[in-house]
């Protein structure tokens, strides 16, 4: 037991300090400025909504409503964070946490340019899809331990919605996959060179569009909480920051959902032509183009869409778009094998 | 059968987007409240003010017309002649907490001594800054006074 003790000390090298150190550095180097696009994602979501209902959107704190965001913060801050009296009290003040480190935690296979990632795993969508999925045990838990009507409705019709949809975004990346023949996400970026997937599986891709959607609970899926019939759904006994952290993690879901939009269809880091002056810029500034491009579509489609019903909902993710996804691959398959195209 | 087509084809779902898109391009209706405003009409019932001739000679001839006809009973006068041997008012008072705006002062005065200007912007932190005195609507009358002037001649005529 004791050698055993031991010769956990002679793990501390200094080149294994190192590599703590840099990796630490690179997490924070993903997670800061994660948070600060979180934070100006709501600006912008209210800016594009307001623009489409023909108003202006945050104008007054700072220059053209920049500071909007840190005032919002602010005053979240300031306020009293209070727990039902008959609320589970771990599990209350866990849930937030779980929510939002998950969305956090994802963007550790993200690749944001050839070589630029944290952990190159082989098995990087799987992982993407495990821990994505992690974030419905927070809204259960946020609607278990509340101890009250709305919040629980809230969170099981959130974990059914988000189960249902997880089948058919599952399936969307298995036709990405049959495509590539990796799992990698560098090497699905790397097979999209000259041809996006986006447009060789452009159904799968407005598919996954859709499935997304579902997935962060965004409009038109936003059942979870729908402010009318629910109040507002898994957090109605949250106030302050753990309010905050499900909007953070709801937020940094989106945005991790936009990254996995432009890495599996959009081509990542990739230009959308290998010409001349389109392969001059970065392939990190594609890649945060291509992800606003996918979160402006978030905010269009709650600018547009009323609200599904629950049946709908329902009825869509499964009745819908399941059996298509799933003729889909097996067409795809199919094709692929008799044409001899690709790894198969 | 093509209503299914329709549907499974996103159509109306592409509509639907193309019209929030061009919403957004398009002009906003907000009116920057505190920068820009709306156009007032003459007829607008606002701030109160106590006209003056052009000689300077005040325009009330404490006939309490306005007093009487106040529903909200927000106007006091009280009256008496001056040197000169003319009825004048020594207090003319409009609670302009109890004023329901309605006009009727300004319709009932024979000398278009009291009326209605354009001003809104009147609020104020403490009740007492909202009892007018007689200078204070005269003050308002001067400084108004061009203003005054052309909204009664543009609404006199549909009196």
């Amino acid at each position: 037991m004791l050698d055993l003790v031991l010769s956990y000390l002679d793990l501390i090298t200094e080149e294994n300090i190192w590599y703590v150190i840099t990796t630490l550095f690179f997490v924070l180097l993903i997670t800061l400025p994660l948070f600060g696009a979180v934070a100006y994602l709501t600006l912008a979501e209210r800016k594009v909504i307001g623009w489409m209902q023909l108003r202006h959107g945050p104008l007054y704190t700072g220059w053209w409503g920049i500071g909007q965001p840190i005032a919002d913060a602010i005053k979240l801050m300031f306020k009293e964070p209070t727990i039902p009296e008959k609320s589970n009290l771990i599990v209350y003040i866990l849930a937030p946490v779980m929510v939002l480190v998950p969305a956090v935690v994802a963007w550790a296979v993200i690749p944001f340019d050839a070589n630029w990632v944290l952990a190159d795993i082989n098995l990087g969508v799987v992982y993407l899809m495990a821990v994505s999925s992690l974030g419905v045990y927070g809204i259960l838990m946020a609607g278990w331990a509340s101890n009250s009507k709305y919040p629980f409705l809230g969170a099981v019709r959130s974990g059914a919605q988000m189960v249902s949809y997880e089948v058919s975004m599952g399936l969307c990346l298995l036709s990405v996959i049959l495509l590539a023949g990796s799992m990698n996400l560098s090497e699905i970026v790397l097979a999209q060179q000259g041809m996006w997937n986006a447009v060789t599986l452009f159904p799968m891709f407005i598919v996954f569009l859709i499935s997304i959607l579902a997935e962060t609970n965004r409009a038109p899926f936003d059942l979870p909480e729908a402010e009318a019939e629910l109040v507002a759904g898994y957090n109605v006994e949250y106030g302050s920051m753990p309010f905050a952290m499900f909007f953070l993690g709801e937020y940094a879901n989106m945005i991790l959902m936009s990254a996995f939009a432009s890495i599996m269809f959009l081509g990542g880091w990739l230009p959308p032509l290998d010409i001349w002056p389109l392969n001059l810029i970065p392939g990190i500034f594609w890649f945060f183009g291509k992800i606003a491009a996918v979160l402006f579509f978030f905010l269009w489609a709650r600018a547009t869409l009323p609200r599904f019903r629950y049946d709908q909902l329902m009825r869509l993710g499964w009745k819908v778009l399941l059996p298509f996804t799933l003729l889909w691959l097996v067409g795809q398959a199919f094709i692929m094998k008799l044409m001899q195209v690709g790894w198969v | 059968m093509l209503k299914h087509l329709k549907q499974f084809l996103l159509l109306d779902m592409i509509c639907g987007f193309s019209i929030t898109f061009m919403n957004m391009l398009r002009p906003k209706f907000t009116v920057m409240y505190p920068f820009e405003s709306t156009a007032i009409s003459p007829r607008f019932r606002g701030e109160h003010a106590l006209r003056r001739y052009p000689n300077g000679e005040e325009r009330c001839i404490a006939c309490k017309l306005c007093e009487a006809v106040c529903p909200a009973q927000a106007i006091t006068i009280e009256a008496e002649p001056r040197l000169d041997g003319s009825r004048r008012t020594t207090r003319y008072d409009i609670d302009m907490v109890k004023c329901i705006y309605c006009g009727l002062c300004e319709e009932a005065c024979p000398v278009d001594a009291i009326v209605e200007g354009p001003n809104m912007e009147f609020a104020a932190y403490d009740r007492k800054d909202l009892i007018y005195n007689k200078s204070r609507l005269l003050e308002n009358g001067d400084k108004l006074e061009p203003t005054l002037a052309e909204r009664l001649k543009r609404d006199g005529g549909y009196r």
